[in-house]
């Protein structure tokens, strides 16, 4: 992995002076954009309709540290430790909390103790994680999902420190961490679009176009076909990436506030309006993946670096493996387009998948009150835009989402995944995240589409019945 | 109990009575603590909407509607019980007696027999975790796979998904959970062997039995308590299937199992632990019903 090479070995504080002033420079020009136009995307998805205004970027970076390179925030004691839990388990982000780990002790001089979970068992034992011994800050999700642990009184809110750091952030990122009682409980630490990737190199040589409409898009399946190729690289064996596709499905037809209602039970699944989704998702199905079943999203990624599929819908963290098993020269030529637009009265909206992951704070662990201060000021120490750079070097493919950050290093892929996000109208954080954790789960909705994706044509009603049944055989949430 | 059996029990000292009373006591103690009680509890929760947070509360209870709801609408149970049925037939009918028919070749003192017990026994040593990583690799699609790939089956049109393809994984899965359970018997049934009485088979072959008869008149009938321990493991290991399936695919798309919904929904993320305990409740009536005729055959046998 190159880019761990690069990073240099102490934390990447912010330089004094004349650096930092051009640095903002090139700040106001991305993050500028992704401020402005971001904020109302932003703050649609999360459908507060709170009518905060725009918080500019430049305004945010002078409160932390400035030029004092190591200045912690007032609160730190210089000693003692926290306790963090981590469901970073892969190989390159586990390095990118290891060196966060080593940037944080050295600023502070307080120790970091990293719990690391396997990703897919945290998801598991949050609940019970959460009740019993839990780490005094720990990585989780955004969303619907943040706000039931906050419901339960499982998270310690931590307005003090948001209070404090804020203004590094657009006020969607604040909508997101605000909880259902308007406390706020995480910092939001990255963030990544979902959308249809594909190889420069590839479109090329076929001389393909980028497909608008879905008249387009079937026209490029029908093509690629033709040419040898799989259109849709398609992997579903963990259940969660099929959401995706259902997720852009709906938005296109029926709009952001149909599929928010829809996971939020204020819509039923029975509505004609979901059996539409359905069927045009039956259309596509002939042009995807048909071992989709049996592939993780790693192995069909796989597929489209040795280019033989031609598309793929999934999110920017796709990279990650184009980091992994490819070349940087494919790295480079990855590059992605918004879902094609179907014509309805929500293409306006251009919303997408764009999955916020936060730190938090939990109410339950045994060392809290004693590392308090630490565990804050490492909350604190995330909200920088130096911080989450350490991350986003190590090629994770999320973008970091203070405005503070360092854009200079980014990709055009990041700028690209920057923009898209900016420019959307509707945001929504993705099926599992937006619903409920009993709902979406692997016996849940992951089966229910797998279901679907058995017998495309089966009686959709039937199954869209099974499915309402199920919602409502799930107890109150509170 | 006639007073003189009464008379001969008081005749134990002090220290007898409390050696005795602990030999009792600690079994029954943790047996209550450790069984009786997570059982009981789970059948109490199956009544309630219970999620794992907070105290439970008379709201939680809902009486009988995570039955009703189970058996009449929840599209994964009865599948599920269909493929623990499968698991069970498939074992006892092809994979035990395979482990049995291996047992009987083994213990004909063929060359290299401890070459071959070890190399049927060894997948029983891995854990059934390791076992579903195998076989992962083993089926996967494609050129990745090298079931396929052995087969040339590499191109998108005729590459089988061997664990993706609902209908065919259970197929999969059983013949890898096989692998494992064939080597387990064959060792229980190669100890059984080994105890026969050789002067049995001795008198068999005097009487001019053939080697089918001597097997099957003279040999399976006196290893009728082996016969018995074999089926109650087989049973027991088909009900509480479950490693291969998580590993693979956390139990979905046709190889759902009752061990995975359970886990599935009361120990993931979902937490709808009232729901997943009636499943264990379910799941607990089954394995009930091979426990009682095994324990009432070995009464019957005692008496």
């Amino acid at each position: 992995m190159a880019s761990s090479g690069d990073t240099p070995r102490g934390p990447a504080l912010p330089d004094p002076g004349t650096t930092q002033l051009s640095r903002r420079t090139v700040l106001k020009g991305v993050a500028g954009v992704a401020g402005l136009a971001g904020v109302s995307a932003f703050l649609a998805a999360c459908g507060a309709g709170a009518t905060t205004a725009p918080t500019k970027a430049p305004a945010a970076s002078a409160a932390p540290g400035g030029g004092a390179a190591s200045a912690p925030p007032p609160a730190a004691s210089a000693t003692g430790q926290v306790t963090v839990g981590s469901n970073n388990s892969d190989p390159a982000p586990k390095k990118g909390m290891q060196l966060i780990n080593a940037a944080f002790t050295q600023a502070t001089g307080v120790a970091v103790q990293m719990n690391t979970v396997d990703h897919n068992t945290y998801q598991d034992q949050i609940t019970s994680y959460l009740q019993g011994t839990p780490q005094d800050d720990f990585l989780w999700f955004s969303g619907h999902r943040m706000r039931f642990f906050a419901d339960q009184g499982l998270v310690t809110p931590i307005d003090d420190v948001w209070s404090s750091v804020k203004s590094n952030f657009t006020s969607a990122f604040a909508t997101a961490v605000t909880g259902n009682d308007g406390k706020v409980y995480g910092i939001p630490i990255d963030y990544y679009p979902w959308a249809v990737f594909y190889r420069k190199s590839v479109f090329q040589q076929h001389n393909y176009q980028i497909p608008t409409t879905w008249d387009q898009l079937i026209t490029l399946s029908q093509t690629m076909q033709k040419d040898g190729l799989i259109p849709f690289a398609f992997g579903d064996k963990d259940g969660w990436p099929a959401m995706g596709t259902f997720d852009i499905l709906d938005l296109r037809l029926n709009g952001y506030d149909f599929h928010i209602g829809l996971l939020t039970g204020k819509q039923k699944w029975t509505d004609p309006k979901v059996t539409a989704v359905f069927q045009q998702w039956a259309k596509l199905l002939p042009y995807c993946d048909s071992q989709f079943a049996g592939l993780t999203w790693q192995q069909s990624a796989d597929k489209l670096i040795q280019k033989k599929a031609g598309m793929y819908l999934l999110g920017l963290f796709v990279s990650q493996e184009f980091t992994a098993a490819g070349s940087p020269a494919d790295l480079a030529d990855l590059d992605f387009f918004a879902f094609p637009y179907l014509g309805t009265q929500y293409d306006a909206e251009k919303a997408l998948d764009a999955p916020i992951d936060v730190i938090m704070m939990s109410a339950k662990s045994r060392s809290l009150q004693e590392d308090m201060a630490n565990a804050k000021a490492y909350l604190d120490f995330w909200s920088k835009g130096s911080t989450q750079l350490i991350m986003f070097k190590q090629g994770t493919g999320l973008i970091p989402t203070a405005n503070d950050t360092d854009t200079s290093g980014y990709s055009a892929l990041d700028k690209k995944a920057v923009q898209i996000v900016s420019e959307a109208q509707k945001i929504t954080q993705f099926l599992d995240r937006d619903s409920r954790p009993d709902f979406a789960g692997a016996n849940g909705m992951q089966s229910f589409l797998a279901k679907f994706l058995a017998n495309p044509n089966q009686n959709l009603m039937a199954l869209q019945t099974t499915i309402q049944n199920f919602w409502d055989s799930l107890p109150p949430e509170t | 109990m006639s007073a003189a059996v009464r008379h001969r029990y008081s005749l134990l000292t002090r220290r007898d009575k409390i050696v005795l009373a602990l030999m009792v006591g600690i079994p029954t103690i943790l047996d209550l603590v450790f069984i009786w009680a997570p059982t009981i509890a789970s059948i109490g929760l199956s009544f309630t909407n219970w999620r794992g947070i907070g105290a439970i509360t008379a709201q939680n209870w809902v009486g009988l509607r995570n039955y009703t709801f189970l058996f009449t609408q929840y599209l994964f149970f009865w599948p599920a019980v269909e493929h623990n049925l499968v698991w069970l037939i498939f074992f006892v009918c092809i994979a035990t007696p395979f482990g049995m028919f291996l047992a009987v070749l083994l213990d004909r003192d063929i060359r290299g027999s401890a070459i071959y017990q070890n190399a049927f026994f060894l997948p029983v040593v891995l854990s059934l975790a390791v076992v579903g990583f195998i076989w992962e690799l083993l089926y996967a699609p494609g050129s990745s796979g090298l079931i396929d790939g052995a087969l040339g089956l590499t191109s998108q049109t005729n590459a089988i998904d061997w664990l993706g393809t609902p209908g065919l994984n259970l197929w999969a899965v059983l013949v890898a959970a096989s692998w494992r359970q064939v080597g387990y018997i064959m060792i229980l049934y190669l100890a059984g062997l080994k105890s026969v009485d050789p002067t049995l088979r001795e008198a068999a072959a005097i009487d001019g039995a053939n080697e089918w008869q001597t097997f099957f008149r003279v040999v399976f009938p006196v290893m009728a308590p082996i016969n018995t321990v074999i089926l109650v493991v087989t049973v027991i290991e088909s009900l509480r299937a479950f490693d291969i399936a998580y590993i693979i695919n956390h139990g979905k798309n046709g190889l759902e199992l009752l061990s995975t919904l359970i886990t599935n929904n009361s120990i993931s993320e979902a937490n709808l632990i009232g729901f997943g305990s009636a499943i264990a409740v379910v799941l607990l009536v089954i394995s009930l019903g091979p426990i009682i005729l095994y324990l009432n055959r070995v009464f019957r046998e005692e008496s």
